[in-house]
C-alpha cells in the first residue's frame, strides 16, 4: 500500500476538521479526495504530509509510520500545491536546484534539464519565479514536485486558475509521468472532468468525513447521474454541509 | 552527508538572494558603516573633552562594531527566516526531509555570511577615516566577535519562533528586541555606571560580559578570562534556550497547521 490510515482525526480548539477518516491507497493508482470546501481535504493531505500533526489516528506511507518515522520517507513522495509558493526571488533554476538539494537528487543539473524539457520551462528557466505567469508558475511548482521522482504525488487542487490548455498540458504532464513510473497520486481537486480523466478512485469528503468511496464511473452510477460534477453537487448539498 | 547537503541548499538559497541584488549587498554594509562614521566624529570631539574616551581611542568605535555585530547576527537569523514566510515557502521547505534543526543550523550560517559582509567594510573603513584598526586588537576580538555572534544567534532565534506562533504582525520584534538589550549591555559604558539594581540584570547578558571585556583589552588591562567564560556559559545557556524556543514553536505549528498557512 502507498497510504494507510487509520481513524485519522484532526481537532482545532473543538472544531472537528477531520473525524476519524480511514483508507487506503495502493501503489500506482490515482486518487482524489472529493468534497466542497471545509470538507478537510487539504488538513488531511498536510497530515499525510507531515505538515500537520493528527489529534489522534494513525498513518502509514509507503510501509513508513509517519507519525514517528516521516523523515525516512519524506524523501520519497513531494507535494504542489497552489496555496504555498517557491521564493519568489530566485530563479526558476536556483529554486529547482535548492530543491533538488534538498531532496538529495543525484545528477542534479541533469535532472534540471530533463525537467526543462519535458515541462516547457527552458524559455523562463533565467526569470525569477515572482515575474511568472500563473500558468508559468504551476509548471515550476510541477517540476518542484517532480525533481526528486516520488513515488508518492500530493497535489492540491493542481489545475486550478489555469486556462484549458495549461490545465490539459499539466494533465497529460501528470499521466505520463505516472505512467512512466508507476508513481501513486493522490489529489484533492474541484475540477471534475480533471478527476475523471486522471483518477481511478474518488474518495468523496464532507464535513471531515468519508462519505463515499468509488471509481468515478461507479459512483455516477450510484447515485443515477451522468458525471462526476452532479455526483458532487448530490453530497455537497445534503443536509447538515457546511460551505 | 545527507544533512549537509540540506543546510548547504538552504545557505544556496540565501545566497542566491544576496547575489542576485546588489542593493541588498550595499544595504547590509550601509548601517555599520553609517554608524561607524557617526561614532567616529564623536570619538574625535570627547578625545579632546573627555578623560576616559582619552585613554583609548577606540572605545567608542570598537563599540559600535562589536555592536553592529550583535545586531546583525541577530537579523542575520530573522529576515531570513522572515523570508521563508513572505514567500509563503515554509509549506514546501517543510514536505522535504529537511529537518528543524538543519533550517536552525543554515540560519546561523546565512547569519554569520550576513554580518561579516555588513561589519567587515565598516571595520576596513575606520582605518584610514579615523586611524583606527579595530583588528589590532588580535585575539580577543575574534573571541568578543564570536561571543556577540552566538548571543545574535540566540536572539534571532527567539524572535524567529514567536514571529511563526504569531505570524508576521509581530515581525517588528527583530528590530525591537535587540535594542531592550541595548542599555544593559554596557556598550558605550561600564556597567558599574548603570544603577545598582540593574547591574545584576545587565551581567545576566552575554553581551555585557563582551563588552566590559573589549573595554579592559582597550584600557590595556589585558584579557579578562572571568568574563569570557561568563559570556560563554550564558551564550550556552541562551542559545540552547533559543533552539529549544524555535523546536518547541515548530511542533506546535504543526499542531496548528501554522506551516500550511504561514505568510502574509
Amino acid at each position: 500500500m502507498a497510504i494507510q490510515v487509520s481513524t485519522l482525526t484532526k481537532r482545532f480548539d473543538g472544531a472537528l476538521a477531520v473525524d476519524a477518516v480511514s483508507f487506503s491507497i495502493e501503489r500506482g493508482s490515482a486518487t482524489a479526495l472529493l468534497g466542497p470546501n471545509g470538507a478537510g481535504k487539504t488538513t488531511t493531505l498536510a497530515m499525510l504530509l507531515g505538515l500537520m500533526t493528527p489529534t489522534s489516528g494513525s498513518i502509514r506511507v509507503l510501509g513508513t509510520d509517519m507519525l514517528r518515522h516521516r523523515y525516512r520517507v519524506l524523501g520519497r513522495m513531494n507535494y504542489a500545491s497552489p496555496y504555498i509558493d517557491l521564493p519568489q526571488r530566485l530563479t526558476v533554476r536556483e529554486n529547482l536546484n535548492v530543491y533538488g538539494r534538498l531532496y538529495g537528487v543525484r545528477a542534479l543539473p541533469k535532472r534540471i534539464g530533463q525537467l526543462a524539457q519535458e515541462l516547457d520551462l527552458g524559455p523562463f528557466m533565467k526569470r525569477a519565479y515572482r515575474e511568472l505567469s500563473a500558468g508559468q508558475r504551476t509548471r515550476v511548482a510541477l517540476a518542484k514536485a517532480l525533481i526528486n521522482e516520488p513515488e508518492l504525488l500530493l497535489l492540491d487542487e493542481p489545475t486550478a486558475s489555469l486556462d484549458p490548455d495549461t490545465g490539459d498540458r499539466i494533465r497529460t504532464w501528470l499521466e505520463a509521468y505516472r505512467a512512466r513510473t508507476g508513481a501513486t497520486l493522490l489529489l484533492a481537486s474541484h475540477n471534475m472532468p480533471e478527476v475523471e480523466r486522471l483518477c481511478d478512485r474518488v474518495l468523496m469528503m464532507r464535513s471531515g468525513r468519508i462519505v463515499d468511496d468509488g471509481t468515478p464511473a461507479g459512483l455516477a452510477s450510484r447515485y443515477g447521474r451522468s458525471n462526476l460534477e452532479e455526483v458532487f453537487l448530490d453530497v455537497a448539498r445534503q443536509p447538515g454541509t457546511q460551505g | 552527508m545527507g544533512s549537509l547537503n540540506r543546510i548547504y541548499a538552504m545557505v544556496l538559497r540565501h545566497v542566491y538572494l544576496l547575489r542576485g541584488s546588489w542593493p541588498r549587498i550595499l544595504e547590509l554594509a550601509y548601517w555599520p558603516v553609517m554608524q561607524m562614521i557617526l561614532w567616529g566624529f564623536i570619538t574625535q570631539f570627547f578625545m579632546g573633552h573627555s578623560e576616559w574616551v582619552a585613554q583609548a581611542a577606540g572605545l567608542l568605535l570598537a563599540a559600535v562594531l562589536l555592536w553592529d555585530v550583535l545586531f546583525r547576527s541577530q537579523l542575520g537569523v530573522t529576515l531570513p527566516f522572515y523570508e521563508e514566510l513572505f514567500s509563503r515557502n515554509l509549506g514546501h521547505l517543510f514536505v522535504s526531509p529537511l529537518r528543524p534543526w538543519e533550517l536552525i543550523v543554515s540560519l546561523l550560517g546565512i547569519s554569520t555570511l550576513r554580518t561579516l559582509i555588513g561589519v567587515i567594510p565598516a571595520a576596513l573603513l575606520a582605518i584610514p577615516l579615523y586611524r583606527y584598526s579595530i583588528f589590532e586588537m588580535g585575539l580577543p576580538l575574534l573571541v568578543f566577535f564570536t561571543q556577540l555572534l552566538v548571543t545574535g544567534w540566540a536572539l534571532g532565534l527567539m524572535v524567529s519562533g514567536l514571529v511563526l506562533r504569531f505570524g508576521l504582525g509581530a515581525q517588528s520584534l527583530a528590530w525591537v528586541a535587540i535594542f531592550a538589550l541595548a542599555p544593559v549591555s554596557g556598550i558605550y559604558y561600564p556597567i558599574a555606571a548603570l544603577p545598582e539594581w540593574l547591574q545584576p540584570i545587565a551581567l545576566g547578558l552575554p553581551s555585557a560580559h563582551v563588552f566590559e571585556g573589549m573595554r579592559s583589552v582597550l584600557l590595556g588591562e589585558g584579557f579578562h578570562t572571568g568574563h569570557f567564560l561568563w559570556a560563554l556559559l550564558l551564550n550556552l545557556l541562551y542559545i540552547g534556550l533559543g533552539a529549544s524556543l524555535f523546536i518547541r514553536v515548530f511542533h506546535l505549528a504543526r499542531k496548528r497547521g501554522l506551516l500550511l498557512h504561514s505568510g502574509e
